[in-house]
């Protein structure tokens, strides 16, 4: 392309409005750019987000009862957390943050291992390659890079797969993002770009994140295809994901895809977000509640009765409550451990630590 | 690791090779025997590097193997780590030691601990190549000495060469090692040749090596002060003292059985490198001698090192670099008179 034509690729603009399929009330959106979901799709969306709230509470509810250190809640981000991941073939890859245990856990990652990290037993407490995870990310952005080079080395392998990273509006700050964006872009790397722009990164609100007409924009800057989606839409979600997928698998390169949110919770159990938002805000945030307009839509349809809401209620119920009796159980750590996993096999030195650790807990086992 | 039996051979073919076309040698035929490996950074491809050590590769393997990326460190070293949990062993370069920093979190947060962090499920065999230190006349942010921030990261392996056989054997083993490597080049012996046999089998990666048999003290050095400290024995023998000459090549994991080894022999060490000496690595050689070869000491480890100041401007880095006369200073004060009085005491 010369300048004037790349200068003119005006098609890689986002939207002026999110795209959305179901309005806040239930309604459809009139005239809407995307394709439905069948319903099939739409009520494994909707299970999948009554699914993942029920473990948010769970989760939070372990903080309370000292059985987390801390948990970061995705309250409010169901449809964007499940929306994004439901969209994924099984070869595809994700690579999630530390609010994403949602995410993880509806790829098909066991709960319990999952809050590992949360729990602070071990970093990562889950096998990657069994459901095609990346470890959760802590510092913003890293993960992106990763993404790009995972799928960027699938293309170089001519393997069939799409790696679809999560991140936030406070991560488009980072350094690692606009890299993770233009090495993709200038590699034509299958990767899609989520963010979840859920309006604050802790306490600091989008506005003094960025000058940009949206994040979405962020993407044309580097040659990419950008989308802007109501982000509690978990249809129109699906439909932006399912889309950037299938061209990214085509060979059609990464998509950027910003999705509108909202963080109903404080940052985790260990913020106040009392000290730097109305409660005005969140309120008109929860009326826009993305499990609850699904469930309008999908009733005034006949897709979802009494029946299947409670079979789908008891089912949540039955995996918190399991969840919760696993993790009551005090796990049993092997210090051992700190040793086994820094090289492939252990320096002199480390092997002179271990046994003086082990010198140390006998003596004191004897006292 | 590949474990290939030693060609029986009666004329061992000799190359002479300079440092950098040793690693040219070796990033090729690693090319060559495994397609997984991939080599990339900037200017690596159509160029050959800044310094040539890629020259010619890009022909060679194909612009999908042997690429230039964008100008963004942070973004090469973490599409790296992407790539090898997808089964690829990259082999990158950051142009310059100080423009290696920005990827530095890339590099210590998740190259280093992603093993850790995922009991070992996830490995990262990649090797990050960088240029390092004085002694070229660079301009500022071109000559940092950088391996501590390196060595004090658990889950990097470091390496530096000081000769092009052993360039060529240590970049052939850390691109075989199953863990992350930061290989460190020294550029001020890029150019310096040797006539050696390249073979990657008979040595290891994390092994120091004699590098000049001596009995009366031990000199420890690696990477471009190696060849200083070498020249410096030299001229010591004249004065009348035998220096052994220790090349560390692995800073970590160190090596302490062979320094020690040595050090009990001789009594006395001095460690001899160009980065500062504040928490400089002569810092741990001298506590880990203290520590184990404290009652074979005939005096303090001493440490000839850059001075604590940031790297100097090209026309003043001579009086930075530790030279032949310093490291003989050095020699001067490890209390020989007092040695003499404790050897006729029967130590």
């Amino acid at each position: 392309m010369t300048t004037t034509e790349r200068a003119a690729a005006s098609h890689l603009l986002p939207s002026a409005e999110p795209l959305g399929l179901i309005a806040a009330d239930g309604g459809p959106v009139p005239d809407p750019a995307l394709e439905l979901p069948d319903g099939e799709v739409l009520l494994r969306l909707y299970q999948g987000m009554v699914a993942g709230r029920r473990f948010d509470t769970q989760a939070t509810a372990l903080t309370k009862q000292g059985r987390l250190a801390v948990y970061p809640s995705a309250r409010g981000q169901e449809a964007a957390e499940i929306g994004g991941i439901l969209a994924l073939r099984p070869q595809d890859w994700l690579f999630p943050t530390y609010r994403d245990s949602m995410a993880v856990v509806a790829r098909g990652v066991d709960p319990v291992e999952v809050l590992t990290l949360l729990r602070g037993d071990w970093h990562c407490g889950y096998d990657p390659y069994h459901a095609n995870v990346a470890p959760q990310c802590t510092p913003l952005a890293t993960n992106t890079l990763h993404a790009v080079g995972f799928a960027h080395a699938a293309r170089i392998k001519g393997e069939d797969s799409v790696s679809l990273v999560l991140l936030g509006d406070g991560a488009t700050s980072e350094g690692d993002t606009h890299e993770a964006l233009n090495f993709a872009a200038v590699w034509q790397a299958p990767v899609v770009f989520l963010v979840q722009n859920n309006g604050y990164a802790i306490s600091v609100p989008l506005a003094k994140q960025t000058a940009a007409p949206s994040l979405a924009h962020k993407g044309i800057g580097y040659g990419m295809p950008s989308v802007l989606v109501d982000g509690n839409d978990a249809a129109a979600v699906h439909a932006v994901v399912e889309q950037a997928v299938a061209r990214a698998a085509a060979g059609e390169g990464p998509t950027l895809i910003e999705a509108v949110t909202y963080r109903v919770e404080s940052h985790t159990n260990a913020d106040d977000a009392t000290r730097y938002r109305d409660r005005a805000e969140v309120e008109q945030w929860l009326a826009r509640d993305p499990i609850a307009r699904l469930k309008q839509y999908l009733t005034d349809r006949g897709l979802l009765d009494d029946a299947r809401q409670q079979q789908i209620d008891a089912r949540a119920e039955a995996e918190a409550a399991t969840l919760r009796e696993r993790m009551n159980v005090d796990t049993e750590l092997d210090p051992a451990e700190l040793f086994r996993h820094v090289y492939a096999e252990p320096t002199a030195a480390l092997r002179q630590q271990a046994a003086e650790l082990t010198a140390e807990l006998t003596t004191g086992d004897q006292a | 690791m590949t474990a290939i039996a030693e060609p029986v051979s009666t004329a061992p073919d000799l190359d002479t090779l300079t440092m950098a076309g040793a690693l040219n040698r070796a990033l090729a035929d690693a090319l060559t025997e495994d397609e997984r490996v991939l080599v990339f950074g900037e200017d690596v491809g159509t160029l050959g590097g800044v310094f040539r050590v890629t020259d010619g590769l890009a022909a060679r393997f194909g612009e999908a193997r042997v690429f230039d990326t964008p100008l963004a460190e942070a973004g090469i070293v973490g599409t790296a780590i992407g790539m090898a949990m997808n089964g690829l062993r990259p082999v990158v370069e950051m142009q310059f030691d100080a423009f290696a920093y920005p990827a530095f979190e890339q590099i210590t947060s998740h190259l280093a601990k992603l093993r850790n962090r995922t009991h070992g499920r996830v490995e990262l065999p990649i090797v990050i190549r960088i240029p390092y230190g004085g002694g070229i006349g660079g301009v500022e942010h071109h000559c940092d000495s950088s391996e501590v921030y390196y060595t004090h990261t658990a889950g990097l392996r470091v390496v530096t060469p000081s000769s092009p056989a052993d360039a060529y054997a240590l970049l052939r083993q850390a691109i075989d090692c199953p863990d992350p490597v930061i290989f460190l080049e020294p550029k001020r012996r890029y150019w310096e040749k040797e006539t050696a046999r390249l073979d990657h089998h008979g040595s290891t990666l994390d092994r120091a090596v004699v590098r000049r048999p001596g009995t009366d003290l031990t000199l420890i050095s690696y990477g471009g002060a190696l060849g200083t400290t070498l020249e410096a024995a030299e001229a010591a023998q004249e004065e009348g003292y035998s220096a052994e000459v220790i090349d560390l090549r692995s800073l970590s994991p160190f090596d302490l059985d062979t320094v020690a080894a040595s050090v009990r022999r001789t009594g006395r060490a001095v460690v001899v490198h160009e980065a500062s000496r504040f928490c400089g690595y002569g810092a741990e050689v001298a506590a880990q001698l203290s520590e184990t070869c404290f009652h074979y000491l005939e005096a303090p480890v001493l440490r000839v090192a850059g001075f604590d100041i940031p790297y100097p401007a090209p026309n003043l880095e001579q009086h930075h670099l530790p030279g032949i006369d310093r490291i003989l200073d050095a020699i001067e004060r490890l209390q020989w008179d007092d040695s003499a009085a404790a050897a006729g005491g029967g130590a």
